[in-house]
């Protein structure tokens, strides 16, 4: 078991044939990644990849010769969010967009229609999801993953490989790494992607990173306490972040006293979560909390 | 990417939103040709002089001042532009006042607070109202937070609608002629121009029973400037700091903080938990560095001329996590940039990922004079070590 991504999970790229999509692509594939196809507008019929994958101009037509089940896009910002609402409309069950900078007003579009549909979007701006020894939407490096029980929720790239970095080399493995991006809207919050590790039976706990700006490690921490019966390590960027500043993701700014790091921190404790105090702690907090039960 | 008052009252009015009208200036010559032109387009013996800075509490700085006539207005238009305006927004250095608003005085009846921006928590868009107009919403929200109205808009048709006549309501403004197009008309300038935020303190209800936006903060979303090109030429260089200006011109995201313990680091998430990590072990982060997934010899060598152009810089602790991006060609970078730069300050680099080992000895065997670590926290200890 795992989350969300299985090996067998059939894969279309949306802008498979934009530097980007060309280089993930093939970095997915050799990790094992069942990728069937790619859309590109106006390059249908060309095949793209080492391994010589058709290109359609659409989704609609990609579906007429395969079973799509999850659709990743590497579109420039100013026409990703068409490229996630076009699979919505093909119901791309797993939607993951890597995509960086789309405006605000285009992701309030996307959230209504995601939010009438059955899809499941992960991201924008986010390093994609990895399924430890099975299969990558994403980006992120697959040889630093060793299949295990932890999984790992943030939304932070980096923060995401360094979190998988200790965990492995502390002794554990990965079930799945979810990166769910660190923009003002998200497809899946972290209460989204908290129940689908609760229902699963291989993952035995979980690393949850946040940072500062918004509220959803906040709504999180008390999710938690109440629904969530896995052990949690926590931890959350930017306590020296200086307020009203944005710190590199367009979500990270701390505009309300409850957004800071110190505040969050706070209530993920009340909430009788383990802190990581710093960055390089976040694998040994693990194995102190596993090894107490 | 925030914009000038001027600018703003320059949009709104674009969208039939009345305002405080005005005329801009930037040059001591033009002031006073300026304050007549006021006086009589406006029809308005008394004018009101603004300076134009991107940051709020202008008034409480001396940076608003009402003018009675002719004579005080020249007075204080002289001695505002182009003062060092410190106000509780600006920081301690403040800031040169370089354009100043010369506008309309108006005669109010009752002042308002009104905010249109994206609350996150609830997805939606978000109506602020409040019958305290003109001091500090945070203030407000501290004295008196039951007179803070918020109405949210899930979509474009009737929960506008439910949410507009809400506002109405609360700041019982029914008997006002065209409150629901004054409200209506905010909102399609809010959303067709991508702003982030737009928020008019004080509206003001005049004494002839009219709405007047007699202040104007329109905040825009920087991912959406490709399609608002007049916005974008809105655009004031002179509000940024130099050096972040400088940054972003490399194609790197900075910002400076007080610290002197420069870092440089892939990923925002990484970068923020390097500078807590600094802090931790004693040190104090002298800047968010995040140079993105490439980190070759070039962002490597332009992220050092950024960093060392902060004088308080004492050492400096690279942080990469390889990925897709090998470590053994980020030490190689970073040795080639150190050469180059001839650079006098103590370094510690940290890579971990791809070929990190490899990357170690690189670094190790080099006959430059840098320390490696092996976790975040070691490195970050040899770079506070250094300063102290």
């Amino acid at each position: 078991m795992s989350i969300l991504l299985k090996k067998e999970t059939s894969i279309l790229v949306q802008g498979i044939t934009g530097s980007e999509g060309l280089f993930h692509t093939e970095q997915m594939i050799d990790y094992g990644s069942n990728i069937l196809c790619g859309v590109t507008p106006g390059k249908g019929g060309q095949h793209a990849t080492k391994n010589n994958l058709p290109v359609f101009n659409s989704i609609e037509d990609a579906k007429k010769k395969f079973k799509i089940d999850a659709s990743i896009i590497f579109v420039p910002p100013r026409f990703a969010a068409n490229a996630i609402l076009e699979a919505i409309e093909q119901k791309i069950s797993l939607i993951v967009c890597i995509s960086e900078g789309i405006p605000v007003r285009d992701m309030k579009k996307v959230k209504i229609a995601l939010d009438a549909s059955s899809s499941i979007l992960i991201g924008p701006n986010c390093p994609g999801l990895i399924t430890a020894e099975e299969s990558k939407m994403g980006i992120t490096p697959g040889f630093i993953c060793k299949k295990g029980s932890i999984g790992i929720l943030s939304k932070s790239g980096t923060l995401t490989y360094e979190a998988i970095d200790q965990i492995v080399n502390i002794g554990y493995g990965i079930s799945t790494a979810v990166g769910i991006g660190g923009d003002p809207i998200i497809g899946s919050s972290m209460i989204d992607i908290l129940k689908h590790f609760e229902n699963d039976s291989e993952t035995e706990a979980v690393v949850l990173i946040g940072e500062i700006g918004g509220n959803m490690e906040n709504e999180a921490a008390k999710w938690i306490k109440n629904n969530f019966s896995k052990p949690v390590v926590s931890f959350i960027a930017g306590q020296t972040a200086p307020k009203g500043k944005r710190m590199g993701h367009a979500g990270a700014i701390i505009s309300e006293g409850s957004e800071t790091a110190e505040a969050k921190i706070k209530t993920l404790k009340e909430c009788g979560i383990s802190v990581s105090k710093t960055v390089s702690e976040i694998g040994i907090t693990m194995k102190k909390l596993l090894g107490e039960k | 990417m925030k914009i000038h008052e001027y600018q703003a009252k320059q949009i709104l009015s674009e969208y039939n939103v009345p305002v405080q009208r005005g005329y801009v200036v930037s040059n001591q010559h033009d002031i006073s040709e300026t304050i007549q032109k006021v006086q009589n387009d406006f029809n308005s013996e008394s004018v009101v002089v603004k300076a134009q800075i991107h940051a709020g509490g202008r008034g409480k700085g001396g940076g608003v001042k009402f003018c009675p006539n002719y004579k005080n207005a020249l007075e204080a238009s002289q001695s505002i532009l182009g003062m060092n305006l410190i106000t509780p927004q600006t920081g301690k250095d403040g800031k040169i006042v370089n354009q100043i608003f010369i506008t309309e005085a108006i005669d109010i009846d009752k002042e308002l607070y009104f905010a249109l921006m994206f609350d996150r928590s609830k997805n939606a868009d978000v109506f602020i109202v409040s019958t305290e107009g003109g001091m500090d919403i945070e203030e407000v929200a501290e004295k008196f937070p039951e007179k803070i109205v918020k109405a949210w808009i899930s979509g474009e048709t009737k929960p506008l609608r439910d949410a507009i006549n809400k506002i109405i309501e609360s700041l019982e403004l029914s008997s006002i002629k065209n409150a629901y197009t004054f409200f209506e008309n905010i909102y399609q300038c809010y959303n067709q121009n991508d702003c982030s935020l737009l928020e008019i303190n004080p509206l003001v209800i005049t004494k002839d029973e009219k709405l007047i936006a007699l202040d104007a903060k329109v905040d825009i979303d920087s991912n959406a400037l490709y399609r608002q090109e007049k916005i974008s030429s809105f655009h004031d260089k002179t509000e940024e700091d130099p050096l972040e200006l400088q940054a972003s011109e490399f194609g790197l995201n900075y910002i400076k903080l007080d610290g002197n313990v420069g870092c440089m680091v892939n990923g925002a998430g990484l970068a923020m938990a390097t500078m807590d990590i600094i802090k931790h072990c004693g040190g104090e982060p002298a800047n968010f560095l995040d140079v993105g997934g490439a980190a070759n010899v070039d962002t490597i060598k332009n992220g050092f001329k950024i960093i060392l152009s902060d004088p308080n810089v004492k050492s400096i602790l690279i942080n990469i996590f390889g990925g897709i991006v090998r470590c053994d060609r980020v030490a190689n970078g970073v040795i080639q940039a150190i050469k180059e730069l001839n650079l006098d300050v103590g370094v510690v680099v940290r890579l971990q990922g791809t070929n990190a080992d490899l990357a170690r000895k690189i670094l190790d065997e080099s006959d430059i004079k840098l320390e490696s670590a092996e976790t975040i926290e070691e490195a970050a200890k040899k770079a506070v070590a250094m300063v102290s």
